[in-house]
C-alpha cells in the first residue's frame, strides 16, 4: 500500500468575501525554518489592494448600519469558529516556529481577543459618548461613529495575534479594513480569513492581503478613499512615510510600537476610540 | 389649494408594517386568499420590445392561467403600452378581462400637456378600459400641486368612460410625507385608482408606501364616503408578499377593498408563484416552476 | 369604471384561520423542584403548589414551595458559591459562563416562547418575537461587561456586593429573571431568584439552563413561593442586597423591612404612564403607539401609557382612529400566532381590572369596549377605553394593570405637563409630536425615568429603565443597570 499523499493548501488572497489569487500572478516562496515545507504565497499587488478598498467601501455602509448588538454577536461568533479550528492554528503557528506552549498561549488570547472586543461592540458608545451642558438652550450630544476604511498593517512578528488585536477593535467599531498580513509569518492571517469567511461576517468588511511590506506600504498610506492606516513595527522610515503620505487626504494614523501582543494590555477600547469620529449635535430645547 | 399635511412617522409606520406582517395565514384562509389574489391582478408587460406576438400570448395566459387546476379565477386586466391595445383588446375577447394602458408619456411623464391628454384619448378610442397615468413628479417636488392637481383631472376627463388610476412613482418622491400629500392630491384631483410605481425605478412599491397609501384611502372613505381603489407596482413576485398585502389591506380598509374593483397588484411573475402555492396546498407537495407555463 | 372583470366570489367575511403554535417539541416538567446549589431538590416541608394555564385554567405542573428552611438553604449556597468561587473567578471567565448561557437560550428560543405563554397568557407572538429575543440579548449584553468594569465607573473600582436575593412579577416572567440575574452575574455577585407564583415555569428552564452551561453550583440558585417566601427572602440577615419588581405597596414594605441593616434595594414599582399626543404629531402612528401602550401584553404592563392626554384640536380624530384599530385586535388563545391580546394572567387580576372598570362607570365615566368575543373558559378582558374623565377619577389616579385606558383632552402644554407630573408615580411617558424642539422640552419636563418621544415600550439592553418617585428607584439596563451590583471604592 502506497504512502497517502496530501492535498496541499493554496494560499490565496481573501477579498469582497472571496479568495482570489492575486491579479498580478507573481508570488513569494515561504519555508519555514526548518526548510522542510515549502509554500507559495501570493505576492500582492497595488490592483490588488485597489479591489480591496473597492470591497470594503461599498461593505461599509451595510457593516456600520447594523445593529450594534448583531456586530457584537458576529465577533463573538469569529471567536467561536476559531475555538474550533484550534488544532489547525496550532500546526500552523508551530510550522511557523512557535513552541507548542506558546502557539497555546497565542490561540487562546486570540479567542479571548475576539470575545472581549465582541463584549465593547455595544458599549464603547456608552462610555464615549456625552450630552453636553451647552450655556444655551439647546440639547447638545456627542457620539462616536465609524470613520469608514480602514488600511492595516499587520504586525509582522505576530501572525494570529498581531492580526486579531488590530482587526477586531477597527471592526468592532462599524469600520471595514483592508489589512496587510505579516510578511514574516503570513500562513495563519490567511487561514483566519477562512474562520471570517464562516462567521457571518459580510464580505468586504475584512480584506486580508500577503505580499512585501515595501511594495505595498506607499499603497496603504496614500490611497484618497481611505479613511484611516493602523501600522505596526517600529521601522523610522516606514512610520515617516506612512505619517506623510496620510497628509494627502488628512489620513488619521495610527502608529503601534513595540507591542507585545501576546499580553492583557494590548487590548482596550481606546483601540476601537482610534478609529472613530465624534460628531456633536445640537438640537433646541422649546415648543 | 388646501395642502394640509398628515405627517408620518417612518419608523412608526415600519413598525405598523412589521406587526402585519406577522400574521400568520394559513388553511382555508390562506387558499381563499391566493384565489382571491389571482383575480386582483394586472398582468403586465411594458418593454420597448413588446410585439403583438409577445402581447398575444400574455392575453391567452390571462385567460388560461392553469388549465390543469380546476376552478381558477382569470386576472382581472391586461396591462399594456398605447400601441398593443388593439391587440390586446381582439385576444381578450369574450374573456371579461380588462384591457389597460399606461398614457402620459409613461414612465416618465416628461412631454406636454397635450400630448399626454392626445395619448389618452387614443388608447381609449382603441378600447382601453383602464388607464394608468403618471403624474409630474418634477412638479410635485418643486411643490407645484396645483399643476399636479390640475393635470390629473384633465386626464380624467379624457378618460371619458376609462377608469383611471394615477400612477405617484413613489420611489421618486422618496419620504412617506411626499406619498402621502400625492396620494390625497390625486384622490381629490378624481382617480379612481392610486398607484404605487411604474415598476422602472427602484424602489418600486414598498410595504410602508403601501401602507400610507391605504391610510389616505381610509381617511378620504371617512371624509368624502368615496371608496379609492390602489394598485402596489413593481417587486411584488411571491405569494407570500401578496398575502401579507392581503392582511394589510383587510385591516386598514376592511373587507369591501378584497376586490379586484378595489385592488390589483401591478405583477408579471406573481401569478405563477400564486399557482404553485395553490397547487401545493392541495396536494400537499412542494412545486417547481417546470410545471407552469411561462409567457 | 370599465368592463367589471371576471372575479371568483371572494369569502364575504375572509378572516384568520387557527394558527396555532406547535406544542409537541417542548417539555414542561410535571413537578418542578427547588434548584439550589446546582441541583433540583425537594422543599423540607415537601409541599407543592399548582401553576395554571390562564387561558383555559388547565394544570400546568406541581411547583415545590419554598419555606424558610429552604430560603436558609439556597441563602448559603449562593453564599459559599460567592466566597469559595465567583468573587475568586477571573471576570473574564465569569463572562464566558453567561455567554453561554445567552446562546442556549437562544437555542431554546422556541421552547421558552411556548412555555411562557402557556403559562402567563401573553401571545406567542409577543413572547417568541419580543420577550425571548430580549432576554438572551441581555445576557449577552452584559456577559461583556464582566471584565470591563474598570471603564464603567471612571475613579472608581467596582467591586461586587455579595449574595443578592431577587424578586420578580408576572407580567415578563424570563425577561424579568434575566434582567435581574444578568448584571448580578456580570458583576461577580451571586444570586437567589423568586419568581412569581403564578409564572414560575420559564424560570424553572431557565435553571435547565444553567445546568447545561455547567455554571458553577450555588451561583444562581431558583425557589418558588408566594409572599411568603419572598418575605423570608427579604429579612434573610445573610442578603447583602434584595432587587425586587413588583407593587408600590410591597416595594414599600421592602424599604421598612431593610430599615437599619445594611441590605442595599433597587425597586422597580407601579406606574400610571401619560401618553401625550400633540396636534403636529404624526397620528396614524400615534393610535399605533397607544394600542402598544396599553393594549399589549393585556396592559399587565408597569410602564403601560395609561393615561392619555390628546390635544383636543385632535382628540375627535384620534378617539375614532382608536376605536377603529381596537376593532382589528384578535383577543384569544395565547398560542395562536395571530393574537394580539392574551389571556389576563390570573383571576385575582381579572377581577381587579374588573373592579376598576366597575367604578369607572360608577364615577361617570364613559365606556366602549372593542366587539370581540371571549372564549369562555379561562380569564380575559375587551381592550377598553374610558372618555369624559378628568384626574380626580380614581381610573386615572390609581394602577389598573390591565388592558383599560383613560382618556383625557388638553389645550396647551404647560397643561398637559402639569397632569403628566400631577401623580405619586414617575416610570415613563409618551410624546408625540412631529416638531423636535417640543419632544426635548417635554422630556426633560416630565418627571419620569423613562420617556418615549414618538414611539412607547421600547426595551432594549443598553438603555436603562427605572422610575422616578414612587416607581421605584435604581436603574435596570445599560451602564448604570450595572451600579446596584457593586460598590464603588
Amino acid at each position: 500500500m502506497s504512502k497517502r499523499e496530501d492535498i496541499k493548501k493554496t494560499y490565496k488572497l481573501y477579498i469582497g468575501g472571496k479568495f482570489p489569487r492575486t491579479e498580478s500572478g507573481r508570488y513569494i516562496k515561504w519555508t519555514d525554518q526548518k526548510q522542510s515545507t515549502q509554500v507559495n504565497i501570493c505576492r500582492g499587488s497595488r490592483k490588488d489592494f485597489r479591489n480591496a478598498v473597492v470591497a470594503a467601501r461599498s461593505a461599509f455602509s451595510g457593516w456600520c448600519s447594523k445593529t450594534a448588538y448583531n456586530r457584537s454577536q458576529i465577533l463573538y461568533r469569529i471567536g467561536e469558529m476559531l475555538e474550533g479550528r484550534r488544532s489547525q492554528f496550532l500546526d500552523e503557528l508551530m510550522l511557523q516556529g512557535s513552541s507548542k506552549k506558546v502557539a497555546k498561549k497565542e490561540i487562546n488570547q486570540s479567542i479571548h481577543r475576539l470575545i472581549y472586543y465582541a463584549g465593547w461592540a455595544d458599549k464603547y458608545q456608552q462610555i464615549f459618548s456625552r450630552v453636553n451642558p451647552v450655556a444655551l438652550p439647546y440639547f447638545n450630544f456627542s457620539y462616536p461613529e465609524a470613520t469608514g476604511v480602514v488600511s492595516a498593517v499587520a504586525p509582522n512578528d505576530s501572525s494570529l495575534i498581531g492580526l486579531i488585536s488590530i482587526v477586531a477593535p477597527i471592526i468592532a467599531g462599524g469600520n471595514t479594513v483592508v489589512v496587510l498580513a505579516s510578511e514574516e509569518n503570513p500562513l495563519c492571517s490567511i487561514t483566519f480569513a477562512e474562520v471570517l469567511h464562516t462567521s457571518d461576517v459580510p464580505g468586504g468588511v475584512v480584506n486580508i492581503l500577503t505580499g512585501h511590506r515595501s511594495e505595498l506600504l506607499e499603497q496603504f498610506s496614500s490611497h484618497m478613499d481611505v479613511n484611516a492606516i493602523v501600522y505596526c513595527g517600529t521601522e523610522p522610515e516606514e512610520i515617516k512615510l506612512v505619517q506623510e503620505n496620510a497628509a494627502l487626504n488628512v489620513k488619521r494614523p495610527i502608529i503601534y510600537s513595540d507591542e507585545n501582543w501576546l499580553d492583557k494590555n494590548t487590548q482596550d477600547p481606546y483601540r476601537i476610540l482610534n478609529t472613530l469620529e465624534t460628531k456633536t449635535t445640537w438640537h433646541p430645547v422649546g415648543v | 389649494m388646501e395642502t394640509f399635511i398628515h405627517r408620518i412617522d417612518q419608523v412608526g409606520a415600519q413598525e405598523r408594517v412589521s406587526r402585519l406582517f406577522s400574521r400568520s395565514i394559513k388553511k382555508e384562509s390562506k387558499i381563499d386568499a391566493l384565489h382571491t389574489v389571482l383575480s386582483m391582478i394586472d398582468l403586465t408587460t411594458l418593454e420597448g420590445k413588446d410585439s403583438p406576438g409577445k402581447v398575444k400570448q400574455l392575453c391567452y395566459k390571462a385567460a388560461h392561467l392553469h388549465d390543469q387546476f380546476p376552478n381558477l379565477p382569470s386576472v382581472a386586466a391586461i396591462c399594456v403600452y398605447p400601441t398593443m391595445v388593439p391587440i390586446a383588446k381582439k385576444a381578450l375577447e369574450n374573456t371579461g378581462i380588462n384591457v389597460a394602458s399606461v398614457a402620459t408619456a409613461f414612465p416618465s411623464g416628461m412631454t406636454s400637456l397635450e400630448y399626454k391628454l392626445n395619448e389618452v384619448r387614443m388608447v381609449v378610442a382603441d378600447g382601453a378600459d383602464e388607464v394608468d397615468m403618471v403624474i409630474s413628479r418634477g412638479k410635485f417636488l418643486r411643490g407645484e400641486y396645483t399643476y399636479v392637481a390640475d393635470e390629473i383631472a384633465s386626464v380624467k376627463e379624457a378618460c371619458g368612460k376609462a377608469h383611471l388610476k394615477v400612477i405617484l412613482e413613489t420611489g421618486e418622491l422618496v419620504t412617506l410625507d411626499n406619498v402621502r400629500l400625492a396620494s390625497d392630491i390625486a384622490m381629490k384631483a378624481g382617480a379612481d385608482f392610486i398607484k404605487t410605481s411604474t415598476g422602472k425605478v427602484s424602489p418600486a412599491a414598498t410595504p410602508t408606501v403601501v401602507l400610507v397609501m391605504l391610510e389616505a384611502i381610509r381617511d378620504y372613505y371617512k371624509k368624502t364616503g368615496k371608496k379609492i381603489g390602489m394598485k402596489p407596482a413593481g417587486g411584488i413576485s411571491k405569494a407570500k408578499l401578496a398575502i401579507q398585502y392581503f392582511v394589510m389591506i383587510k385591516e386598514t380598509l376592511g373587507q369591501d377593498w378584497l376586490h379586484a374593483d378595489l385592488f390589483r397588484f401591478g405583477a408579471s411573475s406573481l401569478a405563477n408563484d400564486v399557482l404553485m402555492q395553490i397547487v401545493k396546498q392541495s396536494t400537499g407537495v412542494y412545486q417547481s416552476a417546470n410545471y407552469f407555463s411561462m409567457d | 369604471m370599465g368592463k367589471k372583470s371576471k372575479n371568483t366570489d371572494v369569502n364575504p367575511d375572509w378572516s384568520y384561520s387557527p394558527a396555532p403554535e406547535s406544542t409537541d417539541h417542548i417539555q414542561i416538567n410535571k413537578k418542578n423542584d427547588l434548584f439550589i446549589d446546582g441541583k433540583f431538590i425537594p422543599s423540607k416541608k415537601g409541599n407543592y403548589f399548582e401553576t395554571i394555564n390562564p387561558a383555559n385554567e388547565e394544570k400546568l405542573a406541581d411547583v415545590a414551595e419554598a419555606d424558610q428552611s429552604d430560603v436558609d438553604k439556597a441563602v448559603k449556597a449562593a453564599r459559599t458559591a460567592y466566597d469559595k468561587v465567583w468573587s475568586k473567578m477571573d471576570p473574564a471567565e465569569r463572562g464566558k459562563y453567561i455567554y453561554r448561557i445567552a446562546r442556549l437560550i437562544q437555542e431554546h428560543a422556541r421552547e421558552f416562547s411556548v412555555i411562557e405563554s402557556m403559562d402567563g397568557g401573553k401571545p406567542i407572538r409577543e413572547s417568541r418575537d419580543i420577550d425571548i429575543p430580549l432576554v438572551s440579548a441581555h445576557f449577552f449584553y452584559y456577559a461583556g461587561w464582566a471584565d470591563k468594569l474598570e471603564y464603567a465607573f471612571p475613579g472608581k473600582m467596582a467591586k461586587p456586593i455579595g449574595v443578592a436575593g431577587q424578586i420578580i412579577p408576572w407580567n415578563f416572567p424570563l425577561l424579568m429573571a434575566a434582567w435581574k440575574i444578568a448584571p448580578a452575574l456580570a458583576t461577580g455577585n451571586t444570586v437567589i431568584l423568586k419568581p412569581a407564583e403564578t409564572t414560575p415555569l420559564t424560570a424553572m428552564k431557565l435553571a435547565e439552563i444553567i445546568q447545561e452551561a455547567d455554571l458553577p453550583p450555588g451561583v444562581v440558585n431558583i425557589i418558588n413561593g408566594a409572599g411568603k417566601t419572598g418575605q423570608a427572602l427579604v429579612e434573610h440577615p445573610d442578603i447583602d442586597k434584595i432587587a425586587f419588581t413588583g407593587s408600590t405597596a410591597v416595594g414599600k414594605l421592602i424599604m421598612k423591612s431593610v430599615a437599619g441593616k445594611r441590605k442595599r434595594y433597587t425597586l422597580e414599582l407601579g406606574g400610571k404612564a401619560a401618553n401625550i399626543i400633540f396636534e403636529d404629531a404624526a397620528i396614524d402612528q400615534a393610535v399605533e403607539g397607544i394600542v402598544d401602550g396599553i393594549f399589549f401584553n393585556q396592559g399587565h404592563v408597569c410602564c403601560a401609557g395609561s393615561r392619555l392626554f390628546v390635544q383636543e384640536s385632535v382628540a375627535e380624530t384620534v378617539i375614532s382612529k382608536l376605536k377603529d384599530r381596537m376593532e382589528s385586535l384578535i383577543v384569544g388563545d395565547p398560542l395562536d400566532k395571530n393574537t394580539d391580546i392574551g389571556a389576563i394572567n390570573s383571576k385575582m387580576q381579572l377581577d381587579k381590572i374588573k373592579m376598576y372598570v366597575d367604578i369607572g362607570q360608577k364615577e361617570g365615566a364613559s365606556i366602549h369596549q372593542s366587539s370581540c368575543r371571549l372564549p369562555e373558559k379561562g380569564y380575559w378582558h375587551a381592550p377598553t377605553i374610558f372618555t369624559d374623565v378628568s384626574q380626580s377619577h380614581r381610573i386615572v389616579q390609581e394602577e389598573i394593570f390591565g388592558p383599560v385606558l383613560a382618556i383625557q383632552t388638553f389645550r396647551t402644554v404647560d397643561e398637559v405637563i402639569t397632569k403628566a407630573n400631577n401623580t405619586p408615580y414617575g416610570l415613563s411617558g409618551g410624546v408625540w409630536t412631529d416638531k423636535g424642539a417640543k419632544i426635548f422640552q417635554v422630556s426633560k419636563a416630565i418627571r419620569s425615568g423613562v420617556l418615549w418621544a414618538n414611539t412607547f415600550n421600547k426595551f432594549d439592553p443598553t438603555s436603562p429603565f427605572g422610575g422616578y418617585k414612587e416607581s421605584g428607584m435604581g436603574r435596570e439596563g445599560g451602564l448604570e443597570g450595572l451600579m446596584p451590583y457593586v460598590n464603588l471604592v
